[in-house]
């Protein structure tokens, strides 16, 4: 399903509609990770499967954009500073109807739109090249002031992972984000408490996190990042606190990597999650049964 | 009133200001007033700088355009980072720090956030090469090697003034990035004397000479001219070739002219790797010439702090030892 859109609002919606509607965007997006995964055997599926919830609640609710011009200049900007969290945003940009879902078995391959790490050169609706992490932040904060420069009303969305605030120039760019008033600038920080080498806490601490974001100046919402309603009404806070006061905000969400399959969720947690062949339909029936439990409760 | 002799007045590293010589004709801050004119015509051009907005001439375009100059505060990841986010909406910033720390601290962001994806920022780096005493923090003797591997990224080491003023709207214009080599201050005003204009991707003839030809850039094309003089008082012609853009490299018009009997020198205000003298020998290597070529440059090492005149001379950058050097090369 397409969801083009100028604006976000959706008028005589009530919060039960909207979380459905997001809840089933989020859905189609882990199924299209899974999907892509199984083409290449591998690949970021878990962490795609633990931030499904944060791309629906942008690409569903958030984010105004034309999918039929994904240049369109009054768009709302969303960077993917984590390039390895692609998967999950190729999956977004299909349910956005800006990459069509055919073209997802794509993923990874020779001369594809859709490399394995995100390139704004690769793809469109792709806003800037990840990879190198901690830089999202620096070119969304220069973003967010040249779109303001010249009266734009468009706002900036930046996502990262929790390991990305192992960067410095993360910080430099939380300082210049506050310093600048920045109040359509919002950062979503998926907490899944792991990164390269093991887990955050036992690579680089950096806890506390919600204190740390305070203390730069930043409005900060820590949530669970795959409870749709709670992460929408965090999105409505930060509108209705932070933005009209020319503060940025920053939405830090806790995900658990695999969400969606208790097959992954259960599995030991690693940057690069294995999936056996004969796998990959488990996982989608297990994603199929709970998303059907859910909507049947 | 004392009888003690009085010390001999120490030259100190402090003389930075300017390496123009005393009398010479100058400018100010050349950089300032050309983004000040180009922004009059050009509404998309805006100044960023990392907390050196004073010491790179930008003060004279903030003060002109406040509501078009940002500050990024003494954070070099985030000026260029922000600098490729301006440029995503349209907007040509042109963004100031020291060439070390544009050349050294930011390079992953020059490169992926803005020469990947071929973005019109234009960085300003001050004190390149040997322009200050300072010693290797401030020194950015191999500022052009470090940007040489960048795809995209165009490099402009302008002589003076002249060179800067014209180059500034031409960098605007361009479409990807671009990296000027910034001469800040009173800046001396060198090639009005000569049949010239800056053309971004060209070197210029400046002067013939039929015993040795000078290929330079920078402010060693100011030095080339002065040695070039020097050594016509002992009977040796020089021709000067001023190759201002770096790359991509105007290898036709240098080789034309290397290509010939005169001894050939490359003239740098930069190691003796990775900069003018490299590109000019693959140049020479790739087209198949059997060419010997003379590097005047600064040694691969880290350089002494000091005083610039010092400094000059020691490393030999300064006229009296490019005039020796020339003469022992023709024995």
């Amino acid at each position: 399903m397409a969801l083009a859109q100028d604006t976000p609002t959706r008028t005589g919606e009530n919060t039960v509609e909207r979380n459905e509607r997001v809840t089933a965007a989020a859905h189609r997006i882990r199924h299209h990770a899974l999907n892509m995964g199984e083409v290449q055997g591998q690949g970021y599926v878990g962490q795609a499967l633990g931030a499904a919830d944060m791309f629906a609640a942008v690409y569903a609710d958030q984010l105004r954009f034309r999918a039929d011009d994904p240049e369109w200049a009054g768009r709302d900007r969303f960077l993917l500073s984590t390039g390895h969290y692609a998967i999950g945003h190729y999956a977004a940009l299909a349910e956005a109807g800006i990459v069509p879902v055919e073209e997802l078995e794509t993923y990874g391959s020779d001369d594809s739109r859709l490399p394995m790490s995100g390139m704004s050169t690769y793809t469109p609706g792709m806003e800037i090249s990840g990879g190198s992490l901690g830089h999202g932040l620096a070119v969304a904060v220069g973003m967010a002031l040249g779109l303001r420069h010249q009266g734009s009303p468009a706002r900036v969305y930046n996502f990262l992972s929790d390991g990305e605030l192992d960067e410095g120039s993360t910080w430099e760019a939380a300082m210049g984000a506050h310093h600048h008033q920045l109040g359509k600038l919002t950062a979503m920080v998926d907490i899944n408490a792991l990164q390269a080498d093991g887990k955050t806490d036992t690579v680089l601490r950096t806890e506390p996190v919600t204190e740390k974001w305070e203390a730069f100046g930043w409005y900060a919402q820590r949530v669970d990042g795959n409870d749709v309603g709670a992460l929408l009404a965090a999105f409505d806070n930060a509108a209705a606190q932070a933005a009209a006061v020319g503060r940025p905000s920053v939405i830090l969400c806790d995900t658990k990597v695999g969400r969606g399959v208790p097959l992954l969720e259960e599995r030991e947690k690693a940057h690069f999650m294995r999936i056996e062949e004969h796998e990959w339909q488990l996982c989608r029936e297990q994603l199929s049964a709970g998303f059907d439990g859910k909507a049947e409760r | 009133m004392s009888t003690t002799t009085k010390a001999p007045k120490l030259k100190t590293s402090a003389m930075i200001a300017s390496f123009a010589d005393p009398g010479q004709k100058t400018a100010p801050a050349p950089i300032g007033h050309a983004l000040v004119k180009a922004a009059e015509a050009d509404h998309r051009i805006v100044g960023l700088t990392a907390d050196l907005g004073k010491y790179t001439d930008m003060h004279i375009f903030a003060k002109a355009f406040p509501e078009r100059f940002f500050q990024m505060g003494m954070a070099e990841q985030l000026l260029f980072g922000a600098a490729a986010g301006f440029a995503e909406t349209g907007l040509v910033p042109f963004a100031s720090t020291y060439s070390v720390f544009a050349a050294r601290r930011a390079y992953d962001f020059l490169c992926l956030d803005i020469a990947e994806p071929n973005l019109n920022v234009n960085i300003v780096g001050g004190l390149p090469g040997l322009t200050t005493g300072y010693g290797p923090s401030h020194q950015a003797a191999e500022d052009m090697a470090i940007f040489r591997g960048m795809p995209n990224l165009t490099i402009v080491d302008p002589c003076d003034s002249v060179d800067i003023e014209q180059a500034v709207p031409q960098l605007a214009a361009s479409d990807g990035p671009t990296y000027l080599r910034l001469l800040r201050g009173n800046v001396p005003t060198v090639l009005d004397e000569y049949d010239y204009t800056f053309e971004l991707g060209k070197a210029k003839v400046l002067r013939g000479g039929n015993d040795v030809v000078f290929v330079s850039s920078g402010l060693m094309t100011m030095r080339a001219l002065q040695a070039a003089e020097a050594l016509a008082a002992h009977k040796v012609d020089v021709a000067v070739v001023h190759a201002p853009t770096i790359k991509p490299f105007d290898a036709a018009t240098v080789l034309a002219e290397v290509n010939t009997d005169r001894l050939a020198v490359t003239l740098e205000n930069h190691s003796v790797v990775g900069g003018l003298f490299e590109t000019v020998a693959s140049a020479v290597v790739t087209a198949g010439l059997g060419k010997r070529v003379v590097p005047v440059a600064l040694p691969d090492e880290f350089l002494d702090a000091g005083a610039l005149p010092t400094l000059h001379e020691r490393y030999g950058l300064s006229v009296p030892r490019i005039v020796a050097k020339v003469l022992a090369e023709l024995g």
